[in-house]
């Protein structure tokens, strides 16, 4: 390949000049393409494929944190359908997905909404919702495990000043009440990128559209209904492909916040996945359990983008 | 959504377990140069411990390093992640120098040949027969000594005396069985203004082991047998413990943040003035003696009627890792921490204890009758063993948690025990 490469570089200043270009670009261009994508074929490789290729290979054995593996085959996969613990957790993951990206959509409308006028002020609203997005996953969590504490939070410290409450919340106390405390927190911390990608959606239809619509005589519900709907189809697809992605991975704010906690009610696949490995040491398990996450989670992308490129193609 | 924090929560255990993968593949053990002369030699040595003796630990090296030239590099690595950083260490031959353990875990550690054999070293020392035992123990696997006690803690019961006076009790009678726990805690709870009789941590493994135990040790109870291959919870001290503590909690005399606790914060209500009693360990006792807020006393767990005390005798060991090349330098900074400078000086003037039962009457803990109490209480402690015990009993999500919790926010009692003691020998078998 290279030796062929070399040779056809050499003869071309005898050739003519068309097609010195033509054969020049068709023998260099593999080459030149090579080494371009050389240096991300290389991270990829070292930090992706290599890796999962491992990863693969654990899956199929008894991998002690300390000591030496052994291969027992298949038997991780078929602990899993044993395993209460990851059952559990991929219901409770699918559930809080749901929740999550309903909410998440819910609120971006209002606040996009609020935030699309040209009144003054818009942009302070616009920098407003972001801000908390830019904050770390782990570090909002610690913030938000103080500020629902009993003793040193500001959330119940406040609705007791203002009289709402008598007695501390106690947020993070029964399944329902964690899992209500994540989900603002995930709504404070993320929907500030929803709004701005939304946003950028919503200025991106031409104006005209709706000065047209308006000479029709189209009511403001028919203008969303026919020209904003249609035109945000696909940012919606882009934002639902990112929200379900993320949510089902989500592993931060459930380790700080509630350790899966109360009583295994809020332990996602990722969390359950950790626990795995580096509480019971079991990296075998623990493997076979992300081995089969990325299944699911490639199948999932796939259908998704099929679908937005359904949408596109519409 | 931002995917990619989240992600990276994902691919980093991938990471790290891949990263463990490829490089245990080296194997473990390691080659040690002794150095010639004197091992005070201005060596760079690395040292970790858990959080959970982070000041303790830092007075030691401080110490060491101001008088020595070989200097210590102290990383403090939160008490949740040790486990994990070390496991992954090892398979990375990454390790420091010096590494200090959890007691309950050093059995995994020694018999994994993370440490080198320090027995000629340790049986040569002139105080070897004043060591105390039971750290000695879980430090040695099949007739060798892998470790040395760094920190030696206790489990005892705290109260605050000025709100003892308060609510009309006597303040130099400290509650000698489970009946007059739930008396006092009732009468000091209604002081009001945000006091309570009691604390207890909800949501903590650990903490549950650390003063749930000792009660049923007290009683002349096991839980764990000697080769951590059977347990017994579903047990009439068992019961009478997390009844007393159901009512505590039903009658409101702890603190409602309590059902959520995770060992995090719970001395610091205490520390605040703010609850009469607290069952906790001796690495609060120096943070006690500095503050000027309240009186405080101390007693011992007890069995439910009071017949008879116990302790939970816990804290760290420190070791030299296999793979350390300052074998000599390294053993040079143990040795100086187990002599009476360092005993007496730094760790018993701070309140905490001795690792060395010939020091235990130094004139900093006999001075005071409370630290004095907490060093002679270790005669009934016990040190408990099982291999998996982070997994069972530290782990949030484990069933000795699940057990604490359905005990005093369930209905039964009785159903809590049977089923948590089902749960934690299958763990048990598991791991055999």
């Amino acid at each position: 390949m290279s030796v062929t490469t070399t040779r056809a570089g050499a003869q071309a200043p005898a050739a003519q000049a068309g097609s010195r270009r033509r054969r020049g670009s068709t023998a260099r261009r593999p080459l030149t393409g090579v080494l371009f994508v050389a240096p991300t074929a290389v991270i990829v490789a070292g930090l992706f494929l290599v890796p999962l290729a491992i990863l693969v290979y654990m899956s199929f054995m008894d991998w002690p944190l300390l000591g030496s593996p052994t291969a027992n085959g298949i038997d991780n996969y078929r602990h899993l359908a044993h395993d209460s613990q990851f059952l559990g957790a991929i219901t409770f993951t699918l559930l809080y997905t749901a929740i999550t990206t309903v909410v998440l959509f819910a609120i971006a409308f209002v606040l996009v909404a609020i935030s699309n006028s040209r009144r003054r002020g818009s942009r302070f609203y616009r920098t407003a919702f972001f801000l908390p997005y830019v904050v770390g996953t782990a570090a909002a969590s610690t913030m938000w495990w103080v500020d629902v504490s009993d003793r040193l939070g500001v959330f119940n410290q406040g609705l007791q000043s203002a009289g709402l409450i008598h007695q501390p919340v106690g947020f993070l106390d029964t399944p329902g009440k964690a899992l209500f405390t994540v989900v603002t927190l995930v709504v404070w911390k993320f929907v500030g990128f929803q709004v701005i990608v939304l946003l950028v959606g919503v200025q991106s239809i031409p104006g005209e559209l709706y000065e047209a619509a308006r000479v029709d005589g189209a009511s403001s519900l028919q203008r969303l209904r026919y020209i904003t709907v249609p035109g945000l189809k696909p940012t919606l697809a882009l934002l639902t492909v990112l929200s379900v992605t993320g949510s089902l991975l989500a592993f931060d704010q459930f380790y700080v916040l509630t350790h899966g906690g109360p009583d295994n009610s809020t332990m996602t696949v990722v969390l359950a996945l950790y626990n795995k490995a580096f509480q019971s040491f079991r990296l075998g398990d623990a493997a076979a359990e992300a081995v089969v996450l990325l299944v699911a989670l490639i199948v999932l992308n796939v259908v998704q983008l099929r679908l937005l490129r359904r949408d596109r193609e519409d | 959504m931002a995917t990619s924090s989240r992600r990276r929560g994902g691919t980093g255990v991938a990471a790290v377990a891949a990263l463990a993968l490829i490089l245990a593949a080296c194997g473990s053990g390691g080659s040690t140069t002794t150095a010639s002369g004197n091992p005070d030699d201005g060596t760079q040595l690395t040292m970790w411990v858990r959080s959970a003796t982070d000041q303790f630990s830092q007075r030691l090296v401080d110490a060491y390093n101001q008088s020595h030239k070989n200097h210590v590099a102290l990383t403090i690595i939160p008490n949740d992640n040790y486990l994990t950083k070390v496991g992954t260490a090892a398979g990375s031959r990454s390790l420091p120098d010096v590494l200090a353990s959890d007691v309950v875990y050093t059995p995994n550690y020694t018999k994994q040949g993370l440490f080198q054999d320090i027995s000629a070293e340790v049986k040569a020392l002139p105080t070897y027969g004043s060591i105390a035992k039971s750290h000695l123990d879980v430090a040695s696997y099949q007739g060798k000594i892998y470790a040395v006690p760094h920190k030696l803690d206790s489990s005892v019961l705290f109260y605050n005396k000025d709100l003892f006076q308060k609510a009309g009790l006597d303040p130099n009678k400290p509650p000698a069985n489970f009946a007059e726990i739930l008396a006092d805690a009732r009468k000091i709870t209604a002081l009001g203004n945000g006091v309570t009789g009691f604390d207890l941590a909800g949501s903590c493994g650990g903490c549950g082991v650390y003063t749930l135990f000792p009660y049923a040790w007290a009683a002349g109870e096991q839980v764990l047998s000697a080769d951590g291959k059977k347990v017994e919870i579903d047990t009439p001290a068992f019961k009478a413990v997390f009844s007393l503590y159901k009512q505590l909690t039903d009658e409101k005399l702890v603190d409602s943040s309590d059902k959520a606790q995770d060992g995090s914060t719970w001395p610091a209500n205490f520390e605040a003035g703010k609850v009469g009693m607290l069952p906790l360990g001796s690495p609060i006792v120096g943070d006690l003696l500095k503050q000027t807020k309240f009186q405080w006393g101390v007693t011992s767990l007890m069995s439910p009627d009071g017949a008879h005390t116990s302790t939970f005798i816990g804290g760290d060991v420190a070791g030299i890792a296999a793979t350390s090349k300052h074998k000599a330098q390294a053993w040079d900074f143990l040795k100086w921490t187990l002599g009476d400078t360092a005993q007496v000086e730094i760790i018993a003037k701070n309140g905490d204890l001795p690792g060395r039962t010939d020091l235990s009457g130094n004139k900093y803990t006999a001075a005071d009758p409370r630290t004095k109490l907490i060093a002679d209480g270790l005669a009934n402690g016990h040190t408990p063993f099982a291999l998996p015990f982070g997994d069972l009993f530290n782990n949030p999500n484990g069933p000795w948690v699940a057990t604490i919790r359905a005990a005093l926010y369930g209905s039964d009692i009785g159903k809590a025990l049977s089923d948590g003691q089902a749960k934690i020998q299958a763990g048990l078998d598991a791991a055999a």
